[in-house]
């Protein structure tokens, strides 16, 4: 199947490159990443206002489904859905139907049933988006809001929108992805994003327990030592340390891992004097960030939050225009067939 | 028929009759806004002719149109701009054509998402007719009757003109 598919773009795109479902950026060009990019700039307005609500999809109805735990990206996705006047249905699976022996199959059938037009996924199975966007009706669209280790393309896009706010673009800029990637489907879809957008450079510091074995194949530099790591950085993007899902000893301990790859004044301090600090939360203070440094003048980590709305709420709608393209498509082809 | 549309003598019509509605209005302070992309041209205009020295907002009605669920998302939508309070304020709203009256619709509604202004004048350049909704122009600097493979479009900003196309020809 379906998590390593060197072309996903069949299933997330339609016949003239538009997108209807959001499930890995693996695929998706330039172009269509800066087109997403600008929409959100157009939602960030709307955020602004005093009614911070669009029409665009009144009437329909998204489905927030959450087999893994999560209060940010759950919280944004359901603001970012009724700020486009959608109606929203939150499920915390792995407290329901699934605990009672229901196959994800038969869950997402009894919820097609519902008139629901967009899943909002989240799974801890690599590739379970991409199972569910393979088997759902057509006209539904589903949104990837993290899949285990494989993606997480909302969350790389709400990034991106954070570093071209900040740097007004990604031309010549250095970038540093730092801590627990070995578990991060953050870092998997920062890379790419970061790589097709034109970024000079991209580094991985890690220690080696915590950094996948094919790496530099994703596109990045690898540095094992923090402080050469952030010479020149214009951008410095903190990973959560993934304790759940640390299996065996991948770390002698926190406290050694902060002395080595915590973020904190003097090391931020080798960096450029404009580097931006970004973490995609939630933070473990003084395990990989110091507090006076996610708290200083160089964070923009609540911009990110902030952020992450419009980013939703661009892909969101963005998804659900390309189903309507594909339905009127479909409704012309067949029309001409009948003629 | 193309002197008809000399864009000087329009712009003079669309002055005059704002300014004559203004002070039957009692209106002193109006604010502009245009509606992307020949509204905000003219809006720019307008702004200047009337002597109004606040800068003008800017609406991208993508996000309210009607037919979402037809044709889908404008992909180049651009952020809207209104650099002041629309609450309480009266606004004189811009567009180039009038046809079906529903981009009006949209912007109005848009407006009201910014706050609740006391009143809204709508002038537009060029009245089509082939309304499709009761939303009728205030002032207007033509009303033109085409024939069904006529088309009119605003281009600009510089020159600013108007280019009338026949594709039957």
């Amino acid at each position: 199947m379906t998590a390593n598919d060197p072309s996903p773009n069949h299933l997330q795109l339609t016949r003239d490159g538009q997108l209807r479902h959001f499930l890995t950026l693996d695929g998706l060009d330039r172009e269509l990443l800066t087109d997403i990019l600008d929409t959100a700039d157009s939602f960030i307005e709307v955020g602004e206002r005093r009614i911070k609500k669009v029409p665009l999809l009144r009437g329909r109805t998204v489905v927030n489904l959450f087999f893994e735990s999560s209060t940010r990206t759950r919280s944004t996705f359901e603001l970012a859905a009724k700020r486009l006047s959608a109606d929203v249905l939150n499920l915390d699976i792995s407290t329901s139907s699934t605990s009672k022996g229901e196959s994800l199959s038969d869950t997402l059938l009894n919820l097609e049933a519902m008139a629901s037009d967009m899943f909002v996924v989240r799974h801890s199975q690599s590739g379970a988006q991409h199972f569910i966007a393979e088997s759902v009706t057509p006209g539904v669209a589903i949104i990837n809001a993290g899949d285990g280790r494989h993606a997480h393309p909302t969350q790389a896009m709400l990034d991106m929108l954070t570093i071209r706010q900040h740097k007004g673009g990604f031309e010549g800029l250095k970038v540093a992805i730092v801590g627990d990637i070995l578990h991060s489907r953050v870092a998997r879809s920062q890379i790419r994003a970061l790589n097709e957008l034109g970024a000079a450079e991209v580094r991985a510091i890690a220690p080696a327990t915590l950094l996948p074995t094919d790496v530099e194949s994703l596109g990045c530099t690898v540095e094992y030592d923090m402080a050469r790591g952030m010479k020149d950085l214009d951008v410095v993007m903190m990973l959560r340390l993934q304790k759940e899902r640390m299996e065996g000893a991948l770390l002698p301990s926190e406290r050694e891992f902060y002395r080595l790859y915590g973020l904190n004044q003097e090391k931020l301090a080798l960096a450029k004097p404009d580097c931006i600090v970004m973490h995609p939360g939630p933070i473990n203070r003084g395990v990989e960030i110091e507090s006076a440094v996610a708290d200083g003048p160089q964070s923009v980590i609540l911009n990110q939050v902030t952020n992450g709305i419009a980013i939703r709420m661009a892909v969101m709608s963005m998804a659900m225009s390309g189903q309507t393209a594909e339905r009127q498509q479909k409704l012309s082809d067949t029309g001409e067939a009948a003629q | 028929m193309t002197a008809l549309l000399e864009i000087d003598q329009l712009l003079g019509e669309l002055e005059n009759g704002l300014r004559q509605l203004l002070e039957d209005r009692g209106v002193a302070h109006p604010a502009l806004i245009g509606i992307r992309t020949g509204g905000v041209w003219l809006a720019d205009i307008l702004g200047k002719r009337l002597g109004i020295d606040e800068p003008f907002g800017e609406l991208d009605i993508s996000f309210y149109r009607d037919d979402f669920s037809r044709i889908g998302l404008n992909p180049k939508v651009k952020p809207s701009s209104l650099p002041f309070d629309t609450e309480g304020r009266d606004i004189i709203l811009i567009d180039d054509v009038i046809m079906s009256g529903r981009t009006i619709r949209a912007a109005m509604n848009e407006i009201f998402d910014y706050g609740r202004p006391a009143s809204i004048i709508l002038a537009t350049l060029i009245d089509l007719g082939a309304r499709e909704l009761p939303i009728q122009p205030d002032v207007t600097g033509r009303t033109l009757a085409l024939s069904s493979d006529q088309r009119v479009k605003l281009r600009g900003p510089e020159p600013l003109h108007i280019e009338l196309q026949s594709s039957g020809q």
